[in-house]
Formats: structure tokens, sequence, C-alpha cells
């Protein structure tokens, strides 16, 4: 397990350079920062532009630029954002926490519902809920966010003021955006849960559990889910990637205050500092998140742990 | 009513059983007392699995339904019936009155919990006992089917046990609670005959001990011989004859069990005879059984004529990288230093248990797999020395059929198509038309007729899909066929047919046959000469009688005698090995002894103990 957890480590370094000088090379392809600043600044001279170009430290050759780039990573000084002026990293500080809670909140929301959903569906297959099952989630995975996203805004907020339209603010604001998104990503799961719990059900260990004398419950949420673990872990780690990256829409119309709104804004503004620390954060989330889903593997799976 | 000695524990009265429309169970009746052993004996499709299942009632689980019967079973509290039971009842019978072993042992453990866990876990079920005091009695539990370092072997995981370890484990789990009545479904039939035999023991002594009764479920009638009182043969979902162990054996009075056992190998039914014997089938004609096919001697190998194929030396090994960087660590020493020469015509079985080598010497002769060290010469050329055009001619020389019949044909395409392949890879034939009319010769040859070669293996059954294997085997008409395992997945009758098919294709065209097997008897049915492996090596060559009639290594005499023979009279003690097969893999630089070789008798070579 330590030989393979090192090995797991050392190619997330290797992701993390590649990530890394993408990103800095890509950023440079959006054209020259210093004509983006000073656009509609009335008359700059060549002289201002190198001045600016010799602050941002655009005039070294790629290579130092990205080992500032480098450096500004592990300071966590990203510059200051164009609009406004205040540091980066104070924004992303403000903006990350907000958007990893509604994340995990949707994510978890999802579970708790695709897993029961899922086990009933395998274990009532082709029976009329399975099939009800089956045709709620194909619904749930023809919804565009954003058309749910503002249907529920209407019908909860709106329509019947339950709820806070948008925002952040308490535990009732968190409800809107995480169903949305819990929505959507159940739809997926609750097949997937259905499939690999078919596949697992088949084994002749569940029928030697069910010998046994175990009951039905014990059979299905301790035998055979533990054994769907890993394909589940594997989906749920790759999900929470596309996750972050859905959540631009969701935050927008929910006026979230996260990294999507974040990034939405530096886009419209040319913003590019905000944006390059953006997508390297959310680039360094998803590669962390990985190593987790490689770590939960050896948990739930002798077979790599005693490997 | 109280149970008492002529109250039999289970009885199994006019038992019917249905999966939507199909009734794959009839009026079965049947009854089991304490002490009592009961083999359910039949081929596959018979039923007789489903007649577990449904004891247990877990074949409500797949969807089963029971029409007509009962299924009484005598408790403390009085006689009840099983099929009136709801299933929160029948979870306190099972694994607490009734507990089952089951076929599969590599897969029957849950492979995310230790053994401790799985074992404690019926206890503390059933026995309301503590997570320790249930551990405890595990470990007491696996010292009793005799597994080494019980209290260690607790916090191992399945994986990190063998096939015949496990199945110990399964015992130890199903034996927890002192059950009743214990259902043991091919218990034995996915291990190597030396562990099968430790098994048999561990089960027939256990048995002795609880004094419970035990149903057991096989297609084997060796093993039916070597453990039960009482037979009930079954076929087609019913019971076609129950009786004494003995009088099934000697005096079998339905036409099918007469059929089966005539069709069953024997160990030691070819004494005396020199070749090979193609034997008359018993069939089930109208009801009667008829002996169908020509008696003929197998004098088929051409040992005058130069070999068609020679190994010398051969090796294979296979590397295990671990660690970081990937450095080779053990090797599993599959092949070490192996020779030997067959002969046009000639049936060479090379048999062992797993871990021998066996399949992967076939597979390195077929070009599957590199060899590390030594020479195979074919038609007395080098494969070393050939061109990339000689070695893909190679393989159209040498066939290859394997074990499972409904692996080895592709599902999306017809027969016709699979049995053709051979002949366009090689371009042995342009048209079409001719293509057609070899395919269609080739199917009547094996005994399925042209209108299959439209159809898709799932539309045959396992015996017809081994022949189609065998026709598209003879498609290039090659010189030798490696047949891996080819019988193993057959059952009996099946198996018969299919031996006389090898012989009658081996007559007319002076094939050679390189049979890989771990069944003796039928090695000895069919073989002019026998390789024993052990662990890479061979133990013992020789002709079919020097290796039966005259085994002179020790690992040849144990092996012959953990074969269960098919008659009840020659019952034996079984226990003549104990632990494990060793395992193939060693620490690099931990190379094996390599042992030699005498020749006790002409052309009968033992190897020396190291």
């Amino acid at each position: 397990m330590a030989a393979f957890l090192v090995k797991r480590l050392l190619q997330a370094v290797f992701v993390v350079i590649a990530v890394t000088l993408t990103v800095a090379f890509a950023i440079r392809l959006t054209g020259d920062p210093a004509l983006m600043l000073t656009q509609g600044a009335g008359s700059v001279t060549e002289a201002d532009l190198v001045r600016i170009r010799e602050g941002l430290g655009l005039n070294e050759p790629f290579f130092v630029q990205y080992l500032n780039f480098l450096k500004s990573i592990f300071t966590l000084d990203f510059g200051k954002s164009f609009l406004g002026g205040t540091p980066v990293s104070l924004l992303i500080g403000k903006a990350l926490p907000a958007t990893l809670a509604l994340a995990f909140t949707s994510l978890i929301v999802s579970i708790v519902i695709s897993i029961p959903l899922g086990i009933k569906a395998a274990t009532a297959r082709g029976k009329w809920v399975d099939q009800m099952i089956r045709i709620l989630s194909l619904v749930g995975l023809s919804f565009p966010n954003f058309w749910l996203a503002t249907m529920l805004v209407l019908l909860f907020a709106i329509a019947v003021p339950l709820l806070p339209p948008s925002g952040m603010d308490g535990f009732e604001s968190f409800i809107l955006p995480a169903i949305t998104m819990g929505i959507i990503l159940t739809a997926t799961n609750v097949r997937l849960v259905r499939t690999t719990m078919l596949e697992t059900l088949r084994s002749q260990y569940i029928m030697v559990a069910r010998a046994k004398g175990l009951s039905e419950n014990a059979v299905l949420y301790k035998h055979a889910l533990r054994n769907c673990a890993i394909p589940l872990i594997t989906f749920f780690g790759l999900q929470f990637g596309g996750l972050l990256g859905g959540i631009v829409v969701v935050e927008r119309v929910f006026n979230w205050p996260g990294l999507g709104t974040l990034a939405f804004d530096a886009v419209g503004a040319r913003d590019y500092p905000v944006l390059q620390a953006v997508i390297t954060v959310l680039s360094l989330m998803i590669i962390g998140i990985n190593l987790l889903v490689d770590i939960a593997y050896g948990l739930v799976d002798p077979r790599i742990r005693t490997e | 009513m109280t149970p008492t000695a002529s109250t039999p524990l289970l009885a199994v009265d006019d038992l019917s059983v249905e999966f939507g429309a199909s009734r794959v169970i009839e009026n079965l009746s049947f009854s089991v007392s304490a002490g009592q052993t009961v083999a359910i004996v039949g081929e596959s499709g018979s039923g007789k699995s489903v007649t577990s299942l449904s004891i247990m009632r877990l074949a409500d689980m797949l969807g089963a339904n029971y029409p007509t019967g009962r299924i009484l079973f005598q408790t403390a509290a009085g006689e009840i019936d099983l099929l009136k039971l709801d299933q929160k009842k029948m979870r306190s019978i099972r694994g607490k009155e009734i507990s089952m072993i089951f076929q599969e042992p590599m897969t029957s453990l849950n492979p995310v919990f230790t053994i401790g866990d799985q074992v404690a876990e019926i206890l503390k079920l059933h026995e309301g006992k503590s997570n320790s005091a249930a551990l405890a009695e595990a470990k007491r539990l696996l010292d009793m089917v005799r597994l080494p370092d019980a209290a260690e072997l607790l916090t191992r995981y399945p994986h990190q046990l063998s096939g015949g370890m496990r199945q110990r484990v399964m015992i130890a789990m199903a034996l927890a609670c002192r059950p009743r009545l214990l259902i043991a479904d091919e218990p034995t039939t996915a291990l190597d005959v030396t562990i099968q035999a430790q098994i048999l023991n561990i089960l027939r002594d256990l048995q002795k001990e609880l004094g419970a009764a035990v149903i057991f479920i096989t297609h084997d009638m060796g093993v039916v011989a070597e453990m039960a009182d009482d037979v009930v043969v079954m076929w087609k979902g019913k019971a076609v004859e129950t009786g004494k162990a003995l009088d099934i054996f000697e005096r079998p009075s339905n036409a099918y069990t007469r059929t089966l056992l005539a069709a069953v190998p024997k160990l030691g039914s070819m004494t005396g005879e020199e070749f090979p014997k193609r034997l008359p089938l018993t069939v089930l004609e109208n009801g009667e059984p008829k002996l169908s096919g020509v008696e003929r001697i197998q004098n088929t190998a051409r040992y005058d004529a130069a070999p068609l194929l020679s190994v010398r030396d051969l090796v294979v090994r296979f590397d295990i990288k671990k660690g970081l960087l990937g450095k080779v660590t053990h090797r599993v020493h599959a092949v070490e230093k192996v020779s030997f020469d067959i002969h046009p015509g000639e049936t060479l079985a090379l048999v062992g248990e797993s871990g021998s080598g066996k399949s992967t010497i076939g597979r390195t002769i077929q070009q599957l797999q590199k060899a590390t060290a030594g020479n195979i010469t074919f038609s007395g050329k080098p494969l070393s020395a050939m061109s990339m055009a000689e070695r893909h001619n190679l393989r159209r020389d040498v066939q290859y059929i394997f074990q499972d019949p409904f692996a080895s044909l592709d599902p999306r395409k017809t027969v016709g198509f699979s049995v053709a392949e051979p002949i366009r890879t090689h371009g042995l034939l342009d048209s079409e038309k001719e293509i057609a009319k070899t395919v269609d010769a080739l199917l009547e040859r094996v005994g399925l007729t042209s209108a299959h070669t439209r159809r898709y293996p799932h539309e045959f059954s396992g015996g017809q899909r081994q022949r189609v294997c065998i026709a598209r085997a003879l498609a290039s008409k090659p010189k030798l066929i490696i047949a891996d395992e080819a019988l193993s997945a057959l059952d009996v009758s099946i198996q018969a047919q299919i031996i006389n098919l090898f012989m009658d294709l081996q007559e007319e065209r002076g094939l050679a046959y390189l049979f890989i097997s771990h069944d003796m008897a039928v090695v000895e049915k069919m073989s002019h000469r026998v390789a024993v492996l052990y662990l890479g090596q061979i133990m013992e060559f020789g002709n079919r009688r020097q290796i039966f009639e005259t085994p002179s290594h020790d690992y040849t005499r144990r092996l012959l005698s953990a074969v269960p023979v098919a008659d009840p009279r020659r019952r034996k003690p079984l226990a003549m090995i104990e632990g494990d097969i060793p395992s193939p893999v060693r620490a690099v630089g931990n190379e094996p002894v390599l042992l030699a070789r005498e020749e006790i008798a002409p052309g009968h070579y033992v190897a020396r103990s190291a």
C-alpha cells in the first residue's frame, strides 16, 4: 500500500507540472495583458507598455515566468485583480469555501438519494419500482441545469416563497442550488449504483451470505455495497471534477459567491490574474481528489491494500 | 411429533419447482436421516442444484415457485414444512439448522472482509456471541478443519488463501452453529484431486463427529461412491432412481442410471491393455440402454516415423515486478527443463495439478507464449530457425482446443463463420462455394449437421459447442491438436462421445494429440504415453501401462490414489497427502532444484528425489 501511494503521489507531481505548464502557456495565448490593461485608457505610449510588462514580469523568458508562476502558487500570491486591485488570493480565499460547500452538499445529496434508490432498483429488477426509478433517472438526466435551476427558483422562491432565490446566507440558501446539482448527479448515479449492484448480487458470496441466514439489509448494505464501492468511488471522484466545471452555471443562476461566479466575472472583464488562479486552484483540487480516490481504494479493498 | 430414529430429519415429498413457465423439478421425493449421507447425482440441467437451493428456500430469490410438494424438517418444536415458512422464519433456520457449502471456493467468500469476520458473523447472528467470543470460536473452527495457523488466518483476506484453504473456511463457516443438515453442492469440483481428497476426508470425519445429515450434490460418480450411503439419480428434473449406493452401482435398475454409469471413466479399467481402446458407447434408445459403435484398438502411434514435435529443455518463466521501479523480485517457474517427443498418430498426455505448468507448455508450443529457454522442433525444423511465414504456417499445423467451449467461440459470429475462419486466414481455399462445402463436411464429421452453419453459439449445448471447436480445429488440416482440458467442462455422457470422436479422427487422419488434463481416468482411456508434471518438471514419463500399472514416482502414486473411483467397494482412506500444492513462485536467485531422471525400464523415466 505504501509503495502504491508513493507511486500515485509521484504521478500526481508530474500531473501538477503538466497542468501548471498548460495554464501558464494558455494564458499567454489570450493576448498581451499590457494592451488589455490599458484598453480605453486614452493615450498610452510604448514606454508605458514596456513599464507595465516589466511590472508584471512579462519581459522575462517564458521559463522564468513559469518559475515565477510556480512560486506564486507556493506563496499563495497570485498578484492583484485588474478590477479594484484586490489581492487575488483574497478573492479565491472567499470564493473557494463557498464552492466547496455547495459541491460537497450536492454530492452528498446525490449519494444519499442514489444509493438506496439504485439498490432498490437492482433488487426489484424488471418490476414496476425498477421501471419507475429508471424513467425518473432518465427525466433527471434530460434536465439542463440552468433550466432546472430557474424552475426551482420560480416554484419555491417566487410562486411559493419558501426559500431564498439567491445568495449564500445560512442553511436555507443551500437547499435550491444543492438540489439542482444533486438531481442531475443523482440521475446518473442511480443507474450506476443499479448496474454495479446487479453485477455484485450475481456473485457467489452473496448467495453464501444469504445462506448464512443474514437479513436482506445486511446482505445488501454490508456484503454487497462494500463490493460495489470501487467502481462507485471511481465514478464519484470523476464526477466531482465535472461538478466543479458545471458549477459555474448553477452558481451564476443562484448568484452564489463561489469560484464559478468569480471565474465568470473574470472572463467578462479579462481579469487574467484571477482567471489563472481559479483554473490553477480547480486543477489542483481535481488532482487532489483523484489522490484521495486512490487512497480510498486501498481502504475499501484489501486486495489493493495488501498487494 | 418428536423425531425418532425412524423419522427422517428431512423429507422432500412430491416437490415441484418452476421458474416462470418452465418446470425444472417434477414430483421429487427423497429423505435423509441424521448421520446419513444422501448423494444427489445428475448431469447439467438435471435440477440437482435447484433442489438444494429449494430446500434452503434460496431459489425464491432467483424467482422460483413451488406448485406442489412439501419439504418436511424435524425441529425441536416438531415437524415443519419449509415451503410454508416465510423468509424471516427461514433466516433463523438457514446457517443454524441447515447450512450449505457451495461449488466455487474462489468466489464463495466475500473479498472485502477478513476470514475471521466472515466466520464470526454467523456465530454473532445465530448464537448472539460477542465479537471476541465469536472470534475465539472461529479460531477453534478453523483448527477443526485442519487449517494451520488459525489465529493468524483470522486476520487474512480471502485472496491470500488457496482454493483448498478457502473451501475449508467455507466448511468451518457451514458447521459453525452445528447444523443438523449440511448441503454440499459440488464442494470439490473446482479443486485439484489431492485437495479434493483432503476436503472429502474432513467432511466425512466431521460428519461422524457431529452426527449431521448430509446431502451431497455432485456430478462425479467417483465422489458418490466414496461418500454416499443413499443415492438419488436425477435426470431432467426427476428422480429416476433412488436406493442404497451399493445397489445403484452394482444393480442399477433404471435405464438412464445404467447409461450414466457406463459413461463414467473408471481408473484402472484399462489394466492390461497395451493401447488405448475406442469403446462402444452406451446410449439410451427407446428408453433402453444399447451399445452403439465399434470397439477398436487404437494402435495409431507411429513410433517408427520421426517425431512430429520435439520439445527439448523447455523453460518458461514469468517475471513478477514489485515496488516503485518495477524491479523483478520473484519469478513464476512455470516450466523447468521439460523434454518430450510426440510422434504422428500419438496421444501424449500431460497430467498434473494447478501450477504444474501443463497448460503453459501447450501455450508455448502454440506460440501463444514465449519460451524463456529451450528448443521446440516441429517436423524436423526448430522453431527458432523459422521465418515469420513458417511460424504462421505452424499455427495451421498445430491447433488448440480450449477448456471452456462457451468462451472460445465468438458469440456474435455464426458457427459457420467460426469454422471457416482458419480456412480463410490461411488461404486454404479460394471459392466461397468450396469453403461452404468444406464447412458443411467438417460439421457433419463432428456429429452436427450443415443446417447448423447459420446458427449462433448460444443456440448450442456445451457438448455441441465443443464439437464446433473441434470442427474449427480440423478446418486447417492440422497435424497436431493441443487439447487443453477440452473434456473437463462436459458431462460424462458427452465426454465419452467426444473421446470417441477424438479417437476416430486420429485413426482417420493420423492426428497427434497433446492431451492436457487433470483427470487421470480419462487420460488412462485416451493416451499412448503420459508425462506427469509437478511444479514445472516431469516427475514420471512412460507409456500408459507403465504410468498406470507400475507408477514409480511417489507423486504419481499419490495422484492416482487421490482419484475417487466409481465403485463403493473400493473406498479407501484418502488422507495420503497433507497440505497445499506448493507455489511455483520463487524469489529471484532461489532457483528450483532440477531433478535428474533415470530410465527404470525402456521408455519409463522417473525423476530422482532432490
